[in-house]
């Protein structure tokens, strides 16, 4: 991946798609150290899955039997000696709590640091593919931050969808606002 | 600073169009968003679909929605459309600049960009 923001878009579909109510990405950027957390509140996954999902040759897809989704984040925390855990509760064992939280760590002044990117776009694509799932975006910097919560919007929005295009320029130009701002 | 009463000008102004969309019978674009496809560029052509649609106000007809791996990786950036009644068509290698030749061409204009669909790839 060319981009940080692109392992986030891919990383963040698998909660979609793990049935998440509200997916939380929140960027913490402490000294020279950038925290990805990925929380959602979907079905989890047992302690086997949770191993299992690092190695490539795992995948909930049909289509092929490689999944390289978590194994690329994976990689890109680790060549900055940063690291990657996964901690998973399934429906099973906590019918209120469950949920995936993926955080990754990456150590910012390595050479091998890829570029966050543009992580408005993926906010965005996120918000145009789903809709009716909510997102949490938090990215924090020398105390400041910027956010993205999608059920303030949706509270405004009542039956408007998301992902209409004139909703979308707006969290667009809400987010380039926000970065402009951040120190 | 974007507020959140702009916001609620704009859920007034889209109300009426809200209800236009329903129950349209029209052209479907889909682009492949799973791994390989965002690791081939897919994220931008998505972009370039969602925001060529709107300039070309073609909401009404076309539908921009995102899809998982539809199986041929290495032909990504895919993007296939489903327009009812005829055969799907499925661009491959996609970048902005194809998208944008798409819209104009297909979605605009109903021909078929015949360069970029797999048939001329794997030919």
């Amino acid at each position: 991946m060319k981009e940080l923001s692109l392992n986030i878009l891919d990383v963040a579909e698998n909660s979609v798609k793990a049935g998440a109510s509200l997916t939380q990405i929140l960027l913490t950027e402490e000294n020279d150290v950038l925290t990805l957390e990925i929380v959602d509140d979907g079905c989890g996954m047992s302690d086997d899955v949770v191993r299992s999902v690092t190695d490539p040759f795992y995948t909930t897809r049909t289509t092929r039997k490689v999944g390289m989704g978590i194994p690329l984040l994976k990689l890109a925390c680790e060549q900055t000696d940063g690291e990657l855990t996964i901690e998973s509760v399934t429906e099973e064992e906590d019918p209120q709590g469950h949920g995936t939280h993926v955080t990754a760590t990456f150590n910012m002044n390595h050479i091998d640091f890829t570029p966050l990117g543009d992580v408005s776009s993926t906010m965005l694509t996120l918000v145009q593919g789903h809709p009716d799932t909510d997102f949490l975006f938090v990215h924090k910097r020398n105390g400041s931050e910027v956010k993205l919560d999608t059920r303030e919007l949706r509270e405004v929005l009542e039956d408007v969808p998301l992902n209409s295009y004139d909703v979308m320029e707006w969290i667009g130009a809400y987010l380039r606002e926000q970065y402009e701002e951040l120190p | 600073m974007k507020s959140l009463a702009e916001l609620q000008a704009i859920k007034n102004r889209m109300k009426d169009k809200v209800v236009l969309r329903d129950g349209m019978e029209g052209v479907r674009v889909v682009v492949g968003m799973a791994t390989c496809g965002i690791a081939a560029g897919a994220r931008p052509v998505l972009n370039a679909f969602v925001e060529g649609v709107n300039k070309e106000n073609l909401e009404s007809k076309v539908s921009v929605t995102q899809t998982g791996c539809i199986g041929i990786c290495q032909y990504e950036p895919v993007v296939e459309v489903f327009e009812a009644g005829k055969e799907k068509v499925t661009y491959v290698k996609m970048n902005p600049e194809k998208a944008q030749e798409v819209i104009e061409k297909h979605l605009k204009g109903g021909q078929v960009v015949s360069d970029y669909t797999i048939g001329a790839v794997t030919a």
